[in-house]
Parts: structure tokens; C-alpha cells; sequence
């Protein structure tokens, strides 16, 4: 298809190639109608779409670390997230936002049954494997056994909590923080939280090996 | 904010039935009692989006039912449990 009589620039990121399926052709049909009747402007949707691909794992990492350094923090945070990372600059409206805390005897888990459900603004986009069939059907029906495939082995005296994200609220897992790094800075600890521990499907955070070092 | 009438640690039953429009309640959970896990805020009701903007708004609650009470054949503890958020219309109380 090479022959256009309308313009999809407003609409289509620079190197994004023409949609070819049905469900595109409409998805992008109805942008350009909501653009050309003044529900949003095409710089407004680009602005979304920027701020999605910014965001990343690592400011969960940056909430995490506080967390784990700033007792009064973790407590604000793990009763009303979405105000306190309000405090460090994020921003996750409309939803509510639900931080798990992970102990000894409590593993967090996340999904969306219904379809994906994922505070992607916040943590960027989700991976493949948690839009899938499969994890959303298994993870509330054997989560033991999940886990166990992404390397979780839980013994019978740690609880599995699985969170269903089916509405308005969405889930940050807070990992546990790894022993040998009580005289670590807020920055370092940050950057040992993997996007996998902040949905639950890695439970002991690794401590990065310091450069040089094999 | 209008008052809540389920309460922390109440027990509720999620209704069990299948309005002919999206609703977010995953048929896994219809029917089943668990307890009050927190209550949350209001929020748009799916099944009112088809034509309207969901209004007027209901609570959401996070609802807490052991695995066990879900999954006849579960392979894990006692103390594992599933959490999920409901709206106010899908939630009765529970003996």
C-alpha cells in the first residue's frame, strides 16, 4: 500500500510502519477521527506515548531503594502509593497504586487475568510472557509451580499471595533487600531491582558484581 | 466520599453471574467468599462504559480468598491466597 489520500503523520510514530492488520487499520482510523473532532490534539498523544517509553523498571528500583532506606517512607508508601511516589516525581493517574511487600513468610505475585493490566507509565512496558494465555490462566491456579519455572522455589512456610490487577489499581511487588548491602547508597541499592522481582517472578535480588570483577 | 458498607476483614460473596457487557470480574472468582482486604476508593463501573461514562461511581474493595477456597485440587498451603479487586455491586455479605 503506497497510494494515501489523507495524511497518517499525526498519527504514526516516524518508524512505525503502516499497520497492515484490520484491528490497526481501525485502531488508527479512530485516532485520527477523535484528532479531527477535538477530543485530544496529536502532540497530546504523542506526549503519552514518550512518557510511556521513558518510563522503565529502573524508577521502580529508584521506590524500592528509598523504600528500603527510609522506614517512615516505606510505610507511607506500602499505605498509599500512588501519594508517595507522588513524592519522588512519578505520577500514575487514574489508578490507585498498590505496593506488596515481600518477607520471610510472604511472596508477592502479580498479574491481569482479564487482559494485562500493568503501570506501564510507571515501570514501562510489561514483557511478553505476562500479556500471555498461559501465565494469566496458570499464575492464579498453580502460582507455586509458575514460580518454580522462573526459578522461584518456595518452601511450604513462605505464603504465595497472587494479586489479580482486574480493575483500577495497580501492583508493585517490593522485594526483600539482599543481605550484604547494609552500608550501600540509595542509588547503588536501586540498581539491583530487576523489573521481575517488582512482579513477583524473581524473589532474591542478585548484588550486581562490582565492574572488573568476573 | 460516601461511606463504605463493607468493612475491613468482613467476609463477602462475589456474585455470580454474567451481565451480557464487559464487566471486570473473572469468572474463576464468581461465587466465591472471601474477606475484606482493604477498602479502596470510587471508580467508573465497567459495565456503564458501554454507554455513559460508568457513572454513578462505585467502590472498589480488594478481596481476599484462600486458594484453597477456589481450587478444589490446590497444590500449596493453607495460607496462600488470592487478592482481587471487586466493585460494590458484585459483593454481598457472606455467613
Amino acid at each position: 500500500m503506497t497510494d494515501h489520500d489523507h495524511d497518517h503523520s499525526r498519527t504514526l510514530q516516524p518508524d512505525h510502519a503502516e499497520p497492515t492488520s484490520e484491528g490497526a487499520r481501525v485502531g488508527l482510523a479512530l485516532r485520527e477521527l477523535l484528532i479531527e473532532a477535538g477530543h485530544y490534539t496529536p502532540e497530546e498523544e504523542q506526549a503519552v506515548i514518550a512518557a510511556m517509553q521513558d518510563a522503565s523498571p529502573a524508577d521502580g528500583g529508584r521506590i524500592v531503594a528509598r523504600a528500603w532506606t527510609d522506614p517512615e517512607y516505606k510505610a507511607r508508601l506500602l499505605a498509599n502509593g500512588a501519594t508517595a511516589i507522588r513524592e519522588l516525581g512519578y505520577e500514575l493517574e487514574p489508578y490507585e497504586f498498590t505496593v506488596m511487600e515481600n518477607d520471610d513468610v510472604t511472596h508477592n505475585v502479580i498479574v491481569c487475568t482479564l487482559c494485562s493490566c500493568y503501570p506501564r507509565s510507571l515501570l514501562g512496558m510489561s514483557p511478553a510472557w505476562y500479556k500471555s494465555a498461559s501465565y494469566r490462566a496458570r499464575i492464579v491456579r498453580e502460582p507455586r509451580s509458575v514460580l518454580a519455572e522462573f526459578g522461584v522455589e518456595l518452601t511450604a512456610d513462605v505464603n504465595v499471595r497472587v494479586h489479580d490487577s482486574t480493575a483500577e489499581l495497580r501492583y508493585m511487588v517490593l522485594p526483600q533487600k539482599p543481605d550484604g548491602t547494609e552500608d550501600w547508597s540509595e542509588e547503588r541499592l536501586a540498581e539491583l531491582v530487576t523489573r521481575d522481582s517488582l512482579i513477583g517472578t524473581q524473589r532474591v535480588l542478585k548484588l550486581a558484581r562490582k565492574p572488573g570483577e568476573s | 466520599m460516601t461511606e463504605s458498607t463493607f468493612v475491613v476483614g468482613q467476609r463477602v460473596r462475589i456474585a455470580d453471574r454474567t451481565p451480557p457487557v464487559h464487566h471486570r470480574v473473572p469468572s474463576y472468582a464468581k461465587g466465591h467468599v472471601g474477606i475484606v482486604e482493604r477498602v479502596c476508593g470510587l471508580h467508573g463501573v465497567p459495565e456503564k462504559f458501554i454507554r455513559g461514562d460508568g457513572k454513578p461511581r462505585q467502590r472498589i474493595y480488594r478481596v481476599r480468598i484462600p486458594q484453597t477456597e477456589l481450587w478444589q485440587d490446590y497444590d500449596g498451603t493453607d495460607g496462600d491466597k488470592l487478592e482481587i479487586e471487586i466493585f460494590e455491586h458484585w459483593l454481598e455479605k457472606a455467613e
